[in-house]
């Protein structure tokens, strides 16, 4: 058991069995994160060095520096970081209760649902109601459209292969109605929901986007770190995670909860960014291994990484256009999926 | 002590057993045999709970499994269904590590006492140097040896197992077989299987129930019960019974049906 460290703790009674190797994954992946937070917060049209970035952070920088740095840049890095989480996390719950790897909130037409509440939002009752909200109406997107899903995919219980399908097919179908709304709709309020639909994070703000996003996933990511166990049990299949004790439809109900409140959260501020929560869970288990204690931080990461990286391309490579990052998210994702249903075809 | 009680289930209008009676003999391998859909793994599946009977009750200790709590059954009945797949590159330690699953909570998931139990199923099922090997690299005796190391961790009494032997070749048959016997004689854990086999059913099973059309044709021990009529009546085939030369066990000598002229033959000769 030397590749495991078992951590106990008499007092509390809490007890955990972790792989080695995931800590020192999650370390590198940590400190690769930080470093493309610092890199990327300084990148633009004015270059802030690494270490000017730092010392702005530590509150002694250059005065000039810090308008850029702390109003301008960091709020959008910190977001980019934070959706590609959510995102990611999202992921890895879904290919864990589905037991499928071609399973995500984008392929099942979840991140669609969460576009379309937002849409929605925007052209109803966007400019009445705070903007604050508009998580709820991305929320209640994404569950309006799991809900669908499970009805048109359920025939005797859930199959994986069925509810894939038929949620690229629902996926099709809301982003259509999505485009009605804007063509039919006024002019100014049809791009910002255009770009919201590809996925961007331009002009993000520390007391709008932050702070709505941040109490979400402060409790969205405990509770989704304490159903590890849960999803591993889930992953063995419904007849032994019964045999072994566990209520597997209410659990099921519970996880798939989890994973449309964390897509919804993060696509009402990122918007239908596509691709993360496939990719990074994936990427996450050739890593660090089947095990969901470790496949879920490592997802985090991996899907933070991701997205703040598609976002320092996108709005670097392409100056003076500002690219949403979701165009490049899904250029990298799309080739991706292909590639993991060729791989999964005689399954 | 496991019972089924006026037990009925059925698929849409379709029965497959009606008011069925069992009781499952403690300490006992109770073996069940009949032909394809004839419900003997429905009956199994659903004496664990995983299919829920229109009528009747299963008993366990003398309470109703449809009145106690889940994971309360799972301390005492595990079952392991037929062919069971592991996710991509989960380890034989991490499968065998969720049998614990009953006795956790959130807070407590890896006591002192669920690393050595876990110890203990992997070394009696052979498995202690292989616990670092993703299941799906191993071979197939192999592989359900490490789902019947991830039973054992449950600690039950009573471990049921639906086909326990399928896909395996005849080597890891036995070996599979050899290991539930080991468990059932030292540890005094009942066992309750499906075999498809008649003859290893017969070699094995203190308790056999012979099942057709869903109902309980014969039961009792091998020796007692499988004879020429039986076979024929629960299987639709013409048989021999001689007994075993190595364990004086049942073993049935089927006849062939093939009309080909080179084989009636055979036959004559």
């Amino acid at each position: 058991m030397s590749k495991y460290k078992s951590i106990r703790s008499a007092g509390t009674g809490y007890s955990v069995l972790i792989e080695k190797r995931t800590i020192w994954i999650s370390a590198v992946l940590l400190v690769l994160t930080m470093g493309t937070m610092i890199i990327s917060t300084g990148m633009g049209s004015l270059y802030i060095s690494p270490m000017n970035v730092v010392k702005v952070l530590l509150g002694v920088g250059d005065p000039a520096h810090q308008v850029v740095v702390m109003k301008l840049r960091l709020p959008r890095i910190v977001i980019a970081a934070l959706v590609g989480a959510s995102l990611a996390v999202a992921g890895a719950i879904l290919q864990g209760v589905i037991r499928n790897p071609l399973a995500s909130p984008d392929v099942a037409g979840i991140t669609e649902g969460a576009s379309l509440g937002a849409v929605l939002f925007i052209f109803l009752l966007g400019g009445t109601v705070p903007v604050q909200w508009m998580p709820i109406a991305s929320i209640t997107g994404a569950l309006a459209v799991t809900g669908l899903l499970y009805v048109l995919s359920w025939k005797r219980g859930v199959d994986p292969l069925r509810l894939v399908l038929i949620g690229i097919g629902l996926s099709a179908a809301i982003k259509s109605l999505s485009y009605m709304f804007i063509i039919s709709g006024p002019m100014q309020l049809a791009e910002r929901s255009l770009t919201f639909m590809t996925g961007s994070i331009y002009g993000v703000s520390w007391d709008k986007d932050v702070i709505t996003l941040l109490p979400w996933l402060a409790i969205l990511f405990p509770l989704t770190w304490l159903q590890a166990r849960i999803l591993n049990i889930q992953a063995l299949g419904d007849d032994t995670a019964s045999s072994a004790g566990a209520q597997v439809q209410r659990q099921r109900f519970i996880l798939i909860l989890l994973s449309v409140a964390l897509a919804g959260a993060a696509v009402a501020i990122g918007g239908a960014i596509t691709f993360i929560g496939l990719m990074a869970p994936h990427m996450a288990r050739k890593l660090a291994g089947a095990s969901f204690g470790s496949v879920l931080p490592v997802s985090a990461l991996l899907g933070a990484l991701i997205l703040l990286i598609s976002d320092l391309v996108a709005r670097t490579v392409f100056i003076p256009k500002d690219v949403p990052a979701g165009v490049l998210t899904a250029a990298i994702g799309a080739p991706f999926f292909m590639y993991l249903l060729y791989r999964n075809r005689n399954r | 002590m496991l019972e089924a009680e006026g037990l009925g289930l059925s698929y849409g209008d379709k029965y497959i057993f009606n008011s069925l009676d069992l009781s499952i003999p403690k300490g006992k391998i109770t073996v069940f045999i009949g032909s394809n859909g004839c419900g003997k793994s429905t009956l199994l599946r659903s004496m664990a709970r995983l299919l829920k009977p229109q009528n009747g009750t299963v008993m366990l200790d003398g309470t109703d499994i449809s009145r106690m709590a889940t994971k309360e059954i799972a301390r005492k009945l595990a079952i392991l269904p037929q062919g069971p797949i592991a996710p991509d590159g989960l380890t034989v330690l991490q499968l065998v590590k969720q049998g614990r699953y009953p006795y956790q909570s959130w807070l407590r998931q890896w006591s002192r006492e669920d690393e050595r139990i876990v110890r203990e199923a992997l070394e009696a099922t052979g498995m202690s140097g292989l616990s670092e090997q993703s299941v799906d690299s191993l071979s197939g005796g192999q592989r359900q040896r490490a789902w019947i190391a991830m039973t054992l961790a449950q600690q039950t009494p009573i471990i049921l197992l639906d086909e326990p032997t399928t896909y395996l070749d005849m080597t890891h048959q036995i070996e599979v077989l050899d290991l539930l016997y080991e468990m059932n004689r030292r540890d005094d854990r009942t066992i309750v299987m499906v075999l498809h086999d008649i003859n290893l059913a017969c070699r094995y099973a203190d308790h056999i129930v012979a099942i057709r059309a869903g109902q309980i044709e014969a039961e009792g021990k091998p020796g007692e019960v499988i004879d020429e009529q039986l076979i024929e009546k629960v299987f639709r085939l013409k048989c021999e019974i001689i007994p075993d030369p190595l364990y004086g066990t049942p073993l049935c000598i089927p006849y062939t049906n093939c009309s080909l002229k080179a084989v009636k033959e055979v036959l004559r000769r």
